[in-house]
């Protein structure tokens, strides 16, 4: 592998990353390998690269988040750029009028790479059609969340040496979940066989075209996989109405000891956090062995340092 | 007491009578004197003449659904700029939804749409009143006294009524005056955050979706209320294959039930919204090919008996959002002929069916002498090149607003001359009619 600096000068073919959609395999895994190139980094003493030296990134956060939001920091400041970060109020009146005044404002202060979250689906991608810099998708509604699932597929990998071939169980709110959305569509692209399981209230009608399996039962649906992917529930929201009670839905999709234990013997669990511990996961479980979640945060710095480093160092950029 | 009007060498296609033929209109005093086969012998002194040059001459449409901005939103379209867009996309008439500011929910309001109508629309609008106070679908308005002040119909516009107790009661009231009550089904709870159809694409798209069964539950209660009460209904905007179904049924068991399509639903389906595009964002929400094509099935076997443009004008304000934020609806008076004449060129509905359902269809429910070329019809009639080619561009709408779903359209059939009781209120810029 070659060092990080000099990693790859081969041009990447976007000027945003909005979604896992819009990626084919290869820039997928390009994006995996040059994230694995900048773990180094982030372990040595003076955890700094110049490549962004000089350039203006702005996060800007209409929903609130830590560690998302610190994950792109971290990563931005560690290539050298200057980072900005702003957290939008949004109120249910005028959340779209926020948007677009504030996409005109911020890019007539010329940021060179604005990362963005928002509640709504789709948001991401107008911001995007009204500025000149590289934008950044840190989650858009339900839509996608295309970094998350680059890490965590550089997490699998890491963990399993592979990802063809492996099969992944998606469990929890995958109605209103980027994340499983992103997962789904990255995992479906590098030959990885993806299960969801969820309540009928929480799978979304067709989710058949996005996945290889659909399960109901927690159980079967967690035989035999290599990886199992927690979801977070919005509990606040779910119960009542999706859901009963959260006991119930930890009595039928907490992931606790009994049920790991039907997938394979050297299965890992993940979460994109932040945890809901007795929702949707045993503290023994998200604190146990097999947890792999605190590395899931460790390579989402290198993910974002990698997405960063591709869209914003490449002299040779191709405008798309 | 204006010239009188002769329109010589013209395909006459009046679906009313089932005619499709070559001849001349004669029209006086804004109605329709004779029609005569064939070319005319002797022309009427001082009579103006115009030659069709053998192009297709229809009764003006009648568009069931439209809002304007006026009262409250002017800059959003006005009476006298819809009847412009009216009479560019050859709608003599049009049906105003109440959905103005403030509502049209009294008689003093439909008074004044009546009367600004006649000062500033070069068209004929019909106004609508609202079926409860506000639009606010717990109280019922007075019926008696929005009809004599004009109101053809009775109708909640966007606005779908949830309490079956109210809606019977509004259908058992209508009837004492035979006012039609005209419905677009919603159930609210099933909607829900719902912004686009319900299937795969939404889910791909993270967008909530809407079950047809928000239009179907809703549709069945009213069906059976329309048969309690006796009420001449119109579901307004049907979309779904389950819906055509319920109103088949329906119509084989009771009497005066009917319904309309939006162009829309017949012209576009769910695919067009991808990738969150405002303008397609409607309601009801655009569907599968499958259900299109079953509302194209339900236009032809008769199921359906109307289509309307739905033009629902909006500014950039609201409809350049997030999509779930975004403003429903599309404009459409001036696409509305064009579009639907895709269907009749593509094969799938024959022309006559197409003009029935915007011309006589409309006319019946409403009550109105027009829709029809008759001898003493009101002298509402379009000249149309089926086969002119265009494109659509939103630097030359007519409409106020411009949020249209066929921007970049390649429409094949336009209207090049409109006239409104035998005055031309719109002439093409490519039309050269042998006038004298």
């Amino acid at each position: 592998m070659t060092s990080p600096a000099g990693h790859s000068r081969r041009p990447f073919p976007h000027r945003n990353l909005l979604a896992i959609s819009q990626l084919n395999q290869y820039e997928i895994l390009e994006l995996i390998d040059r994230a694995e190139a900048m773990i180094p980094v982030s372990r040595q003493q003076r955890k700094s690269l110049p490549t962004l030296s000089g350039k203006t990134q702005i996060n800007l956060f209409f929903e609130p988040s830590t560690r998302t939001q610190a994950s792109f920091e971290i990563a931005g400041k560690r290539l050298g750029a200057q980072v900005t970060n702003m957290s939008v109020k949004t109120s249910s009146v005028s959340k779209g009028e926020t948007l677009i005044d504030t996409a005109a404002t911020l890019n007539a202060m010329q940021p060179d790479v604005i990362i963005v979250r928002h509640p709504a689906s789709g948001a991401v991608e107008l911001l995007s059609q009204k500025v000149g810099c590289a934008v950044i998708n840190a989650g858009d509604g339900a839509h996608e969340h295309p970094t998350q699932a680059l890490l965590d597929a550089l997490t699998i990998r890491q963990h399993k040496g592979r990802l063809a071939g492996l099969t992944v169980a998606i469990c929890g709110d995958i109605a209103n979940s980027r994340v499983a959305r992103s997962n789904l569509l990255l995992l479906g692209a590098m030959q990885v066989r993806t299960r969801v399981i969820a309540p009928n209230t929480l799978l979304p009608r067709g989710i058949e075209t996005l996945t290889s399996e659909v399960f109901t039962d927690m159980r079967e649906g967690l035989v035999g996989a290599d990886v199992v992917m927690m979801l977070r529930l919005q509990h606040e929201r779910a119960a009542g109405r999706l859901i009963p009670s959260v006991r119930e839905y930890y009595r039928f999709y907490g992931l606790d000891a009994e049920k790991l234990q039907l997938a394979k013997p050297d299965a890992i669990v993940m979460h994109p956090g932040p945890m809901n511990r007795g929702v949707e996961i045993d503290p023994a479980i998200a604190d146990g062995p097999r947890s792999v979640i605190t590395h899931q945060v460790e390579m989402g710095v290198a993910v974002r340092m990698a997405v960063l480093d591709a869209l914003l160092a490449d002299p040779t950029q191709v405008q798309a | 007491m204006s010239a009188p009007l002769v329109v010589r060498n013209a395909r006459i296609v009046d679906p009313a009578s089932n005619s499709d033929r070559h001849g001349a209109i004669l029209v006086r005093d804004g109605r329709i004197e004779d029609l005569k086969d064939g070319a005319p012998q002797g022309e009427p002194e001082g009579a103006t003449i115009i030659d069709a040059k053998g192009l297709l001459v229809a009764p003006g449409l009648i568009d069931m659904r439209v809002f304007t901005g006026e009262p409250g939103h002017e800059y959003r379209e006005t009476l006298a700029t819809a009847a412009e867009a009216a009479a560019a996309g050859g709608v003599t008439s049009f049906l105003l939804m109440p959905d103005s500011t403030p509502v049209v929910d009294d008689g003093a309001i439909v008074d004044f749409i009546v009367r600004r109508a006649a000062a500033t629309a070069k068209v004929n609008v019909l106004p609508s009143a609202a079926i409860t106070r506000g639009l606010g679908g717990n109280d019922i308005t007075e019926f008696g006294l929005l009809k004599e002040a004009g109101a053809v119909a009775l109708t909640d516009g966007r606005h779908s009524i949830q309490s079956a107790g109210l809606m019977r009661a509004a259908m058992s009231y209508a009837a004492n005056f035979d006012l039609p009550i005209i419905h677009a089904t919603v159930d609210r709870t099933l909607v829900g955050e719902g912004v686009m159809n319900e299937g795969a694409l939404a889910t791909i798209s993270g967008l909530k979706g809407i079950p047809a069964e928000a239009e179907t539950i809703p549709l069945a209660r009213d069906l059976q209320l329309a048969a309690l009460t006796g009420v001449r209904y119109h579901a307004a905007q049907v979309s779904s294959a389950g819906a055509a179904e319920l109103i088949s049924v329906a119509k084989r068991r009771m009497g005066p039930i009917s319904a309309g399509i939006s162009i829309n639903n017949l012209a576009l389906n769910e695919n067009d919204v991808a990738p969150y595009r405002t303008f397609f964002k409607l309601s009801p929400p655009l569907r599968s090919e499958d259900d299109r094509q079953a509302m194209i099935e339900a236009l032809k076997t008769g199921i359906i008996d109307v289509i309307h443009s739905a033009h629902d004008p909006q500014d950039s304000e609201v409809k350049r959002q997030p999509f779930a934020d975004a403003s429903e609806g599309a404009i459409g008076l001036e696409t509305l002929l064009a579009a639907a004449l895709r269907l009749v060129h593509s094969g799938d509905i024959p022309l006559t069916t197409i003009l029935r359902a915007m011309t006589q269809r409309p006319a019946e429910i409403l009550g109105l002498p027009s829709g029809r070329l008759a001898t003493g019809a009101p002298a509402d009639m379009i000249i149309i090149d089926m086969d002119y080619p265009w494109l659509v561009k939103e630097a030359e709408i007519v409409s106020r607003s411009r949020n249209t779903a066929f921007e970049g359209a390649r429409m094949q059939g336009a209207v090049m001359q409109t006239f409104v009781a035998g005055r031309s209120v719109f002439r093409h810029a490519n039309w050269q009619e042998g006038a004298k």
